[in-house]
């Protein structure tokens, strides 16, 4: 048994050792209570409260406006709130002063609408910022196979590393900021209307992809979807936005149960029945047997 | 505190597997603990038989990726993994790519000819383009006489407003400044010949003629002309003006005459305005140092300027505003791709009209010396 020089840990700079890595071990990753947001006059939000469990996909819906894009960015630090708690990774992020504060931000990624590129650099760069910002002991030749990979990973032609974000189509660049979002393996995953504006089959391949990360990372998904087919694919848990509130969290089967005039229209609608059409005739569970729990083990201890 | 992962090796049983030694990887091979791992791999010399991961706690992509690509390197064989991590390290390694980071860059000597290539053919689709912006200004005009209603009155009366009114403040406090120091500099050379009288002369003529609009220009093309260009190019990058034509809304009439007809008509009543200011400094400065009472100043500024001057003010103006605009314009017409050019296309609009409104003034000062408005 022969002995490799010992770790090289001791070049890092020190602060490089403060960031907070440990894997979270408690049962809600998300929690939101009493949030309020107003935009001047106009209430937003009022008394919303939101528990996201470890390892699901928490599927988002709600009308135009109803303020799902404001929670998401009130959930990541990007909104101050009027009132309400927020902890994110068991982090409190309403409590934090200034933006430093909230140093769980290699641990979670998120994908904006647009893809929210950096337009000046290539995808392949784009992937790699998030790398080179926390871990930049990597070193260059592993941060470029990593950015590849990614790029790949996220169903993008591997040739699609060298392009500028001017180049690429719509889908291509949800794809491209996937992968940027992914870039750091995060524990939790924010995505913002992933599919919308897909074609169907890339719409498609998108949700097998999210559920495959998901099983195989153990990652927490809090998804904002407007898309129904998405929801039936994908989503463990559905939370509803009306009235300012969350009005109502549980699997499909669940909210439909319940009689509130807005769910009722919404998943019993021409639309939200056919798309529980589609997903009876093909009635496949794809994500069946991968559940959450024990598919944590591989990125947990 | 963050842990990190770490390998050892074993020499392999030459008798059983023929010599290739085991790798033993161990600890969290995530990200965040793989620090300066990579290097110390890729030093490493085999062969390796197999790749232990039976000591790793915890693994995401990228370990999986480290030690699928060490197993390939190596030749090995990847063992000790429960299947959630094997199905990590297929799904990463069939997810190699192989693409370059960034578009590959030609060598210097090719970079450089084509560079100053694209910069020629650049200059001449530039005039190109520029003529053929100014020839579709020109038809939307007449498109405009031909059908009044056409013409919004409201997007121009706003215009009147960001481009004149709310430049006052600016313009005035500049104009008065450099009154102050032209004429107090001024004075201080005519001194010396006891000609501090013609200190008036000086500050008026120099005023009208040339520095209030002059500096009126430079002032609205820095204020106006870069939000013009800033305002189109962005609005040409949300598709706003493409979604105008499919309306059947001209962007040239809908966005760049109100914004030519404001500076145009704008740029006359700012440069007199300047001016006036530019007098009204110079006089402060002489009551105060030189002893020119106030209003004695102001009297003799009308005895001593001639009346072309103020002509001269007023036909520079217009042709001034007119170059600021349709620069600020046409740079915003021509943003596509990326918000970076809108900055880009910003800052060209501004030196492209400082540098036209100086030259052009180079030229209208000899062509009026020499019409006799001396």
């Amino acid at each position: 048994m022969s002995e490799v020089p010992a770790s090289d840990v001791g070049e890092l700079p020190p602060e490089a050792l403060d960031i907070d890595v440990a894997a979270f071990t408690g049962e809600f990753p998300i929690r939101v209570e009493g949030l309020r947001n107003a935009f001047g006059d106009q209430v937003i939000h009022d008394g919303l409260s939101l528990e996201v469990r470890k390892g699901e996909i928490l599927g988002v819906v709600g009308g135009s406006g109803s303020g799902k894009s404001v929670l998401m960015r009130s959930i990541i630090g990007l909104q101050t709130p009027e009132a309400g708690q927020i902890e994110v990774l068991g982090r409190s992020i309403t409590d934090a002063e200034v933006d430093d504060d909230i140093d769980i931000r290699a641990r979670w990624g998120v994908l904006f609408q647009g893809g929210a590129l950096f337009s000046t650099l290539t995808v392949a760069e784009n992937v790699e910022v998030p790398l080179k910002e926390f871990y930049p002991e990597l070193g260059s030749d592993l941060t470029h196979e990593i950015a590849r990979y990614k790029v790949v990973l996220s169903g993008l032609p591997e040739d699609a590393t060298a392009k500028y974000p001017a180049e690429l189509s719509g889908g291509m660049k949800k794809r491209a900021g996937l992968a940027r979002a992914l870039a750091l393996d995060p524990e939790l995953l924010f995505l913002d209307e992933p599919t919308a504006g897909l074609d169907p089959i890339g719409a498609a391949a998108f949700d097998e992809l999210i559920v495959e990360l998901q099983s195989t990372l153990g990652l927490t998904v809090f998804l904002i979807t407007h898309d129904l087919d998405t929801l039936y694919e994908i989503c463990d848990r559905v939370a509803v936005i009306a009235d300012k509130k969350v009005i109502a969290v549980g699997t499909i089967a669940e909210l439909i149960a319940t009689d509130h005039p807005w769910i009722q229209e919404y998943f019993n609608g021409p639309r939200g029945r056919a798309a529980r059409d589609t997903r009876d005739r093909l009635d496949v569970k794809r994500h069946a047997g991968v559940k959450s729990g024990d598919s944590a083990a591989s990125r947990g201890a | 505190m963050r842990s990190f992962a770490d390998f050892s090796t074993e020499a392999g049983d030459a008798d059983s597997d023929g010599g290739g030694g085991t790798l033993i990887f161990s600890g969290p091979m995530l990200v965040s603990g793989l620090g300066m791992i990579d290097r110390r791999l890729r030093d490493l010399q085999g062969p390796f038989k197999t790749i232990d991961l039976g000591q790793v706690e915890s693994i995401d992509t990228v370990g999986a990726w480290i030690a699928w690509r060490t197993a390939r390197d190596h030749d090995a064989k990847i063992v000790n993994c429960s299947p959630e991590v094997e199905r990590l390290i297929e799904a990463v390694s069939k997810a190699e790519g192989g693409g370059d980071i960034r578009p590959i860059r030609a060598k210097f000597l090719e970079r450089v000819p084509e560079a100053t290539g694209l910069l020629v053919t650049g200059w001449l689709s530039g005039i190109k383009g520029v003529i053929a912006f100014l020839g579709a200004v020109v038809v939307a005009f007449g498109a405009v006489i031909r059908h009044p209603r056409r013409f919004r009155t409201k997007a121009l009366i706003h215009q009147f407003e960001l481009v004149g009114v709310s430049s006052l403040p600016i313009i005035g406090l500049m104009s008065f400044l450099i009154g102050i120091v032209v004429a107090q500099q001024g004075a201080v050379q005519l001194r010396q010949f006891g000609a501090e009288i013609y200190t008036i002369n000086l500050t008026g003529r120099l005023s009208l003629r040339e520095l209030g609009v002059l500096m009126t220009a430079i002032m609205v093309a820095g204020r106006s002309g870069s939000a013009f260009a800033a305002q189109i190019g962005t609005m040409k990058l949300t598709e706003e003006v493409d979604a105008m034509r499919t309306i059947g809304v001209s962007p040239i009439e809908a966005l760049v005459i109100p914004r030519i007809l404001a500076a145009v008509l704008m740029m006359p009543l700012l440069g007199f305005y300047s001016s006036v200011m530019a007098i009204i400094g110079g006089a402060a400065i002489a009551a105060l140092t030189l002893g020119i009472p106030f209003f004695t100043f102001l009297g003799r500024i009308q005895e001593v300027v001639p009346i072309h001057d103020l002509w001269v003010c007023l036909v520079k103006a217009p042709v001034f505003g007119l170059i600021v605009a349709v620069s600020g314009c046409y740079q915003g017409m021509q943003v596509k791709g990326n918000s970076e050019e809108v900055g880009l296309r910003t800052t060209m609009a501004v030196v492209q009209a400082i540098f036209m409104v100086i030259v052009l003034d180079a030229f209208f000062a000899v062509f009026f010396t020499n019409i006799g408005w001396a």
